[in-house]
């Protein structure tokens, strides 16, 4: 009997959660601002307690759908008997209701993880952060129980049988893709919380962007992460081998990613050099009310596509409001705040700070204009001026040429010094990288293409531009350092951090470039027997049978790859029905190598025993994902870079009184110095 | 004028002189790739440009798929239930692609009066149905009981 209970226990235990997040946003704050350490102790205890309450919470869902409780509407609606066991724990968040949870339990992980290791910070700083990522987390965990509780029951008609979660679902990548993406979203929330406890104390300091800075790092990994995952994702499982869509929920993924990269480049500047303080906290802002902007566009059911579940306007509106409270909320206070910030510091227009500058503008504009492409199709219809929408072509024409922009710059910027960088040094630094980079991007497009192509001579030119510049200032460095691993090890991971983000976007433009352009694909009308050539591969239809999974039967077709009389690979690509919801679903098979890719998938049967089966040639698919991890990697090893400990341990003894000053102690350390 | 005036106001300019390149460029591109949806009713009142890019959707008439046997060329007819449009398409529909569904299709009209699809969106559930299509089935009034043939 007791186990009947459990969901009603999970339930309870968010309704706790709830009550200590309330005593959590507003105990410390108060304490902080009446300096009353009692009350600002209360923070701490606060957050562990919400976090065990929200974690048994979602064990209890998860629990629930391991034993199949279809008493659970959203058990009911996201599982079925049939459905294996990995994927019953995937479909916790594979609905509108468990994902929110999920939310709810990072964020709540991520308050967790501030309070272990920002031991070392003021008091009253902690105070205050706790306090902001406590209203954060009152707003959501209200947004659950109010209007999206898992826990509700359907009783007393207990279906014998659930609906099954939907197929596109019931894959690896699904397991993984929707936890990073919001470690990435929800960790924008903890320099959201610094940003706001700095604005609140007025205390806007050098010391403050030191204590952003692994935070905004290890959640923009995620957030990279998770990005990438959703695009191989679609690429494999939406069954056409498209990368990437423009859809308006990968849009809302990129915008909290191009404003969260601002924003490291940004806190990176404040940190060193004390300047641009105002701007970091604007950043830091913007990127979570992104983040809380793309959770109402997929959430809210204004958008169509695979995120969107069942449309309810009063979620939507919720969202909204939360949304509207959070921007309205930071801006008043940066208006009351901003304008008592003052640098003291100056540069010229040669210097690394104005580099980054540029960087940072042209990652905004970059964003607008996909905000831009995103929301404006559900303005016009929310005016009631017609049904739109703005295709890809728009996003390509406006992001190809400003990303390029942005490229150069990724370029100087390593290459150049703070405060102010000769004219000549600069071009010193440069000119060789720039002239191989031409020359050889000119020389690619025939290499592998045969003939000239515009898009690739840019694409690789600047990649090239990107990878030889930074490949140069290792080199300038070790030559005072020494070539071994000494020299290598000291500089420190902060550096190598950048050097990982910036070689991995290197290996994504090449990516992007060669599959966008050298993409070969062919949709054929196949019997048993019959055989299709594109390019140097012929492919052969040597079989078509039935073959029958946990959940769904299939017709699966044996397709033999051959490049002239060598047999390159045998692929099995399948045309799947899952059989709780009667849906049809395209299996590709791929295969994969370094350099290309070979994609079949079965599209639909024709008459007479043909099948519709389309064939595709992707070069260097995979190191648009590779990039990912790549950049994913660099964002961790600067996060864990040894001086955010150190000055840590430092800082516990002394009082807290941050200057300009002390930005001159840590320029020796990093890379980030020239 | 003193020069660091002068400095400050050559910046100024540049500055919203390239806003205004961006947002010029913007606009530009966004009044190129807008695609407005037309109900079945409306292309029936010769209300859609012809071979522009436009959007059109509708459920599926039950019976109307037909393939050709030697390519992969399709012809089906989208309804509101008050006017049909048979749209044509080259290539492999999505696989939530079904009679009686309700999809949306992007193309243009040919002076022949068929819709010449150069892509039919793929949906993920087969519940769902793209409000475009049920804002149409809403101005036409007419339901699937008032279309029998």
């Amino acid at each position: 009997m007791t186990e009947l209970m459990l969901p009603e226990l999970g339930h309870y235990a968010l309704i706790l959660a709830l009550v200590m997040a309330l005593v959590q946003a507003v105990v410390p704050l108060l304490g902080a601002q009446l300096k009353m350490t009692g009350w600002m102790s209360y923070g701490t205890p606060m957050v562990w307690g919400q976090f065990f309450f929200v974690s048994v919470s979602l064990f209890m869902l998860g629990y629930a759908f391991v034993t199949d409780d279809f008493s659970v509407a959203y058990v009911a609606s996201n599982s079925n008997t049939q459905l294996p066991t990995p994927y019953k724990i995937s479909a916790v968040w594979g609905g509108h209701e468990g994902s929110l949870l999920l939310w709810v339990w990072i964020l709540a992980a991520w308050s967790f993880a501030v309070t272990l290791f920002s031991r070392s910070l003021p008091e009253d700083m902690l105070a205050r952060v706790v306090a902001v990522l406590g209203m954060v987390s009152v707003g959501f965990l209200s947004f659950v129980l109010h209007t999206s509780n898992p826990f509700n029951r359907i009783l007393p008609q207990i279906p014998r049988e659930g609906s099954d979660l939907n197929p596109l679902l019931q894959d690896f990548g699904l397991i993984v893709h929707p936890p990073m993406l919001y470690m990435g979203y929800v960790g924008f929330s903890v320099a959201f919380a610094f940003a706001i406890a700095a604005l609140i104390s007025g205390r806007l300091d050098t010391a403050w962007a030191r204590w952003s800075r692994p935070w905004t790092s290890v959640a923009w990994a995620f957030l990279t992460l998770g990005i990438a995952l959703g695009s191989w994702w679609a690429y494999y499982e939406l069954g056409w081998g498209g990368w990437w869509f423009w859809d308006p929920v990968e849009n809302a993924s990129l915008m909290p990613w191009l404003v969260g990269t601002a924003l490291m480049h940004s806190l990176a500047v404040t940190e060193k050099r004390g300047v641009f303080k105002n701007w970091t906290v604007l950043l830091a802002i913007f990127a979570f009310s992104l983040s809380l902007l793309g959770t109402f566009l997929v959430r809210s059911g204004v958008l169509t596509s695979v995120h969107a579940f069942a449309t309810d306007p009063e979620r939507g509106y919720y969202i909204l409001a939360l949304l509207a409270i959070t921007i309205g909320g930071s801006f008043v206070l940066y208006a009351l705040r901003a304008p008592d910030i003052k640098a003291k510091v100056r540069f010229t227009w040669m210097s690394r700070e104005a580099f980054l500058l540029v960087n940072n503008i042209m990652l905004v504009i970059v964003m607008a204009t996909v905000l831009l492409g995103t929301i404006y199709p559900l303005i016009l219809d929310a005016l009631g001026l017609g049904k739109i929408s703005v295709g890809p072509p728009y996003f390509n024409a406006l992001f190809v040429p400003l990303m390029s922009i942005l490229a150069v710059f990724m370029g100087l910027g390593p290459a150049s010094r703070w405060k102010n960088t000769e004219r000549s040094t600069l071009i010193k630094r440069v000119w060789l990288s720039a002239a191989i980079s031409v020359v050889a991007g000119a020389a690619l497009p025939f290499i592998m293409g045969g003939k000239w192509n515009g898009y690739v001579f840019l694409g690789m030119m600047l990649a090239l531009w990107i990878f030889l510049t930074q490949m140069r200032d290792i080199a300038d460095k070790l030559k005072h350092k020494g070539w071994n691993v000494k020299g290598l090890m000291s500089l420190g991971r902060s550096y190598w951090g950048m050097v990982l983000g910036h070689v991995g976007a290197v290996i994504t433009v090449v990516g992007m470039t060669l599959v966008a352009n050298y993409t070969q694909e062919l949709d054929a009308r196949m019997l048993p027997g019959s055989k299709v050539t594109m390019g140097e591969f012929q492919f052969e239809l040597t079989d078509i049978r039935h073959v029958d999974g946990p959940n769904w039967t299939a017709e699966q077709s044996e397709i033999r790859i051959w490049e002239g009389d060598k047999l390159v690979s045998v692929l099995y690509p399948q045309k799947r029905r899952y059989t709780a919801r009667n849906q049809v679903m395209t299996e590709a098979s791929i295969d994969w190598g370094l350099f290309r890719d070979l994609y079949v998938a079965m599209g639909e049967p024709l008459e007479g025993g043909a099948w519709a089966v389309r064939v595709q040639h992707k070069p260097f698919v995979r190191w648009l994902w590779i990039g990912g991890v790549v950049m994913t990697l660099g964002g961790l090893l600067a996060a864990f870079d040894k001086r955010y400990r150190q000055k840590a341990m430092r800082q516990a003894g002394v009082t807290v009184q941050a200057t300009e000053s002390e930005n001159k102690d840590t320029g020796a350390v990093t890379g980030a110095s020239a | 004028m003193n020069p660091k005036r002068k400095k400050k106001l050559i910046l100024v300019s540049a500055m919203v002189a390239a806003v205004g390149i961006a947002v010029g460029l913007v606009l530009y591109a966004l009044s190129e790739n807008i695609n407005l949806f037309y109900t079945p009713t409306q292309i029936a009142d010769g209300e859609a440009p012809i071979g522009q890019r436009i959007r059109a959707g509708g459920m599926v008439v039950d019976g109307s798929v037909k393939r050709a046997p030697d390519s992969l060329q399709v012809q089906f007819a989208v309804t509101d239930y008050k006017h049909e449009v048979v749209v044509s398409y080259t290539g492999i529909l999505p696989d939530l692609f079904r009679e009686g569904q309700g999809i949306v299709t992007m193309g243009a009209m040919d002076d022949k009066g068929i819709f010449q699809a150069v892509e039919v969106l793929a949906k993920h559930d087969e519940n769902y149905m793209p409000p475009e299509v049920e804002a149409a089935l809403k101005a036409s009034g007419k339901t699937a009981a008032d279309y029998q043939k």
